[in-house]
């Protein structure tokens, strides 16, 4: 029986189950996944994962409680658990009181979307991967199978997403200690695609080689790949486009949103749902739309899950959990990725960032390292790869003004976040051109 | 308790396997997260979650298969999986697994007051919301809540060498946290939450401090918001044990993970400035510094009988006196090594392989109270409770942030400051320990949420700690 048929037969079952002033919603979670880790080139662990789960609300008189229960795949057993979960989380209502910012979508919303082109057996995949890293230190994780989303409502909403997919996230490590990280993700596996990916990652490997240069903490022009990018915009991620961190004042955005400051009129995002591999509905029953975070560098939409929408009397625009972005597409600039070592001139090219935190949450001000294939460059040239340094900036400068400028090309990046379970999230990014980044450690 | 072992042994007795060697790992997770933000409760968050793993090794080479179908199919389905996935990945295996010795052994563990009752649900919630209502009325608290984890673990190890480990365990996390604003800046001060949990039953919540405490909690947010930045240049610094808790974790306890030094997590949680050579012999810390793997303490959130490739746990130093000696590493990675190690082979669930990972990881009390920590510091600065941590991918250069800070002259604590951070390098910052507190600074500490591995996976770990001073550091604050 299919993932869907059996979503399906749960949900019909559920709905004759419910008494006439109960309601429910019913996510639905699954996925069965080859994790193969490599070390050395080699593969240090390889298994498999199945696993399936439904995030169930039962509602009765304003009164609502969540229980996330693990499906065996099995129609009766999946049956039974949901029965013993229905009464569970009856007897769980009748001790909580009516909540006041309890917000339902009533819309009879149907959406579908199957992606289903055939992956590769993985033992073809760890073949080709063997021979191109004959010789080489590589490190990673290949991680590929069918990710199935579902969402059912009892006033007849019907969501289903399904796709299969892949993600191969690796570095290739110099005997020097020095790396460079590369992904190959996306739904059609194609050897010819994947040998030039890693052809380019074997060449960068190249320049890791020569001796490191060393700098002292100060300011530096600087380019971020839009991999470094991504992690400076994944810490606005944290409450900074959300309207409950909004409401609570502990956005990182708070004075962009407040209109106590700007961004440079390059940056405009987007949370661009539509044409991403994120499913088009929310965990809790919400159509998810398509939205302007920021705009010519002013705030404009934010996030809105069904909870803020009934507190701060907002409308509930199908945010997910906490409020995150999960398919962020930031505009391009002018700036050709062929002109971007002629433009720094003279600086850092970083490639990627690692382990951010906040400095300063309120000022938006980040802490953070370099990791990974970080040069410094000299007239436009590559000179050196640069040992490891700690970076604390204001968001406001970085992307305020800092910021020279864009690219013109952008990267679409899939996410290789495997907690819990593989992740559907994706972010569209240009690199950029910063004047200035400070250097601290 | 244990409801499923009889099923799950005969389910187990019956599997065919060509396998030399296979096992299987069940897990059932209940849980239940409560909270209270604003006098309002929120929806209980419940969860039920099954499933098993099951891992064989065929010549050598080793395939797991996790399944949440645990029927005698679903679980012979999975073991003929992972059989498959051996043999196809057996000629680009790094590893050779043919040596390695298996576990043996029968035993169970239970948490501490496991057969004490949780409070029930309806009194949980009296608890919050009467904490919540206790935060006074002020317009620029804008934000406060208060919440409670409960999680219940059952977990059963079976292999095809006779071992039998059963393990219950019940973890508690009590959280309160409160926000202030002043129209500019926004400061939280908070207790509990990610910076503590533990195992037992209702005198856990007490246990935190978190009964009664909401007034205080919100004087202290109204306090930083009122307080200036903290100055910035060296000082000694004096940390509480809940920010010890994260300075332990990220450097000493991540750059000791005996996989991440054989390189296995340098594509994502990374990798340690410590190398295999440095055991016996690197000054680590100062002589002050005391570090130990201790599963013995029962209420500390990683205290376990077995890890969950079935090797016994026991309290191992791994720096004394300074000195470093051991690393975190479990059987297969001792195996690989051929260093002594112990016992932290550890899965996030049923769905994840066991990797090395911190568990209760502890620093020894030393001879000082808090008062002689405070009288030995001419300029200084305390700083309490964890929220914001960076560290590079080596576990070397790190720059960490606190909640609360209180500048320390002349021998005596004197204002708060707001936005305390401070950084330097793990290799140098250990050895600039100067003093230790004593067992009546000591705290039994932990987090729900550490990360790492590829698949990722988040779990629990235990640290205690007594307030610890270190000489010279970099301070500094924040821009608001």
């Amino acid at each position: 029986m299919s993932h869907q048929t059996q979503f399906t037969a749960l949900v019909d079952w559920l709905q004759g189950a419910i008494g006439r002033q109960e309601r429910f919603t019913l996510s639905y979670n699954a996925e069965a996944s080859d994790f193969i880790r490599f070390n050395h080139g080699k593969v240090r662990q390889a298994g498999h994962v199945q696993q399936a789960s439904v995030y169930f609300k039962l509602i009765e008189d304003a009164r609502h409680a969540d229980l996330n229960l693990t499906l065996s795949g099995d129609e009766a057993v999946d049956r039974q658990r949901l029965g013993e979960a229905l009464h569970q989380l009856r007897e769980t209502l009748t001790l909580l009181p009516v909540d006041p910012y309890l917000l339902l979508n009533d819309e009879a919303w149907q959406s579908s979307n199957v992606l289903d082109v055939p992956l590769p057996d993985s033992a073809h995949v760890v073949e080709q991967i063997a021979q191109l890293s004959e010789g080489l230190d590589l490190v990673g994780i290949y991680a590929a199978g069918p990710i199935y989303r579902g969402f059912a409502s009892s006033n007849g909403a019907r969501g289903w997403h399904q796709a299969n997919s892949f993600n191969f996230d690796w570095s290739l490590f110099h005997q020097n200690g020095q790396a460079v990280k590369a992904n190959y993700a996306g739904h059609e596996w194609n050897d010819e695609v994947f040998s030039k990916r890693f052809a380019l990652a074997r060449e960068q490997l190249a320049f890791l080689g020569q001796p490191s240069h060393t700098l002292a903490p100060g300011q530096y022009r600087a380019y971020l790949a839009p991999a470094a990018l991504e992690e400076v915009l994944g810490m606005l991620c944290w409450g900074g486009f959300s309207a409950q961190s909004l409401a609570d004042k502990t956005s990182p955005l708070q004075r962009l949103y407040d209109g106590q400051a700007s961004l440079n009129p390059l940056v405009s995002l987007d949370e661009q749902v539509s044409g991403s591999l994120s499913p088009a509905f929310s965990s809790e029953g919400y159509p998810r739309s398509d939205l302007s975070l920021v705009v010519a560098g002013a705030a404009k939409d934010r996030l809105i899950d069904s909870r803020s929408a009934a507190e701060y009397d907002l409308t509930a625009n199908g945010a997910g959990w906490g409020e995150s972005p999960s398919a962020l597409n930031m505009h391009g600039g002018s700036l050709a990725l062929d002109d971007v070592l002629k433009e720094l001139g003279t600086g850092l090219y970083i490639s990627n960032l690692w382990y951010l935190n906040f400095s300063d949450r309120a000022a938006g001000r980040i802490t953070g390292m370099t990791r990974f294939a970080t040069f410094w460059v000299e007239d436009g040239k590559i000179e050196a790869p640069v040992s490891t340094m700690r970076f604390d900036d204001s968001i406001f400068s970085l992307l305020g003004g800092a910021l020279e400028q864009l690219t013109t090309e952008r990267e679409l990046i899939l996410s290789a976040s495997t907690y819990s379970q593989r992740q559907t999230a994706s972010n569209l990014l240009p690199g950029a051109l910063l004047s200035r980044l400070t250097l601290t450690l | 308790m244990f409801d499923f072992s009889a099923q799950l042994k005969q389910r187990f007795a019956a599997l065919q396997s060509s396998a030399q060697f296979f096992s299987l790992r069940y897990v059932k997770q209940t849980s239940q997260h409560l909270s209270v933000r604003k006098n309002v409760p929120e929806p209980p968050q419940l969860s039920i979650d099954e499933g098993a793993m099951l891992t064989v090794r065929i010549n050598g080479v080793e395939a797991y298969a996790a399944t949440n179908d645990i029927s005698q199919r679903g679980l012979q389905a999975a073991l003929e999986q992972a059989e498959i996935q051996a043999r196809q990945l057996a000629p680009h295996s790094l590893l050779d697994l043919r040596e390695h010795v298996v576990a043996t052994s029968r035993a169970d563990y239970l948490s501490p007051n496991l057969s004490n009752a949780f409070p029930s649900l309806g009194e949980c919630y009296a608890l919050l919301g009467s904490e919540s209502a206790s935060v006074p009325r002020d317009e620029r608290l804008v934000n406060w809540q208060v919440s409670l984890g409960l999680e219940n673990v059952e977990q059963i190890y079976l292999n095809s060498a006779g071992a039998e480990i059963r393990q219950a365990q019940r973890f508690v996390f009590p959280g309160l946290s409160v926000t202030a604003y002043d129209g500019q800046d926004s400061q939280t001060r908070s207790l509990g939450r990610e910076n503590f949990g533990q195992q037992g039953s209702a005198e856990v919540i007490a246990s935190c401090g978190i009964i009664g405490a909401a007034a205080n909690v919100a004087d202290q947010a109204l306090q930083l918001i009122m307080a200036p930045n903290t100055p910035t240049g060296p000082r000694d610094l004096l940390l509480t044990p809940d920010q010890m808790t994260l300075q332990i974790h990220e450097s000493i306890g991540h750059p000791l993970e005996l996989d991440r030094i054989l390189g296995d997590e340098r594509n994502y949680a990374g990798t340690s400035f410590v190398k295999t050579s440095d055991f016996g012999s690197l000054q680590y810390g100062s002589k002050l510094l005391n570090v130990t793997f201790d599963p013995e303490i029962p209420e500390q959130l990683a205290s376990y009988g077995y890890d969950d490739d079935g090797t016994q746990a026991s309290k191992q130093f791994l720096i004394r006196d300074g000195v470093l000696e051991r690393p975190l590493g479990g059987a297969l990675s001792q195996y690989r090594s051929g260093m002594e190690g112990v016992a932290n082979s550890r899965a996030s669930s049923w769905n994840r392989a066991p990797i090395d990972r911190m568990a209760n990881l502890n620093i020894e009390p030393g001879d000082q109270t808090m008062q002689q920590l405070i009288g030995g510091i001419e300029h200084g600065i305390l700083m309490s409770t964890n929220r914001s941590w960076s560290i590079d991918d080596a576990r070397n250069k790190f720059q960490f942030g606190c909640e609360w800070g209180q500048l320390i002259e002349n021998g005596e604590l004197k204002g708060v400051v707001k936005n305390p951070n401070y950084r330097a390098i793990s290799a140098q910052f250990w050895r600039n320990l100067s003093a230790v507190g004593d067992a009546s600074t000591f705290k039994v500490l932990g987090t729900p949420n550490c990360g790492k591995g590829e698949p990722n996976q988040v779990i629990r770990v235990g640290h205690a700690s007594p307030a610890c001073v270190f000489a010279n550091v970099d301070v500094f604050g924040g821009d608001a």
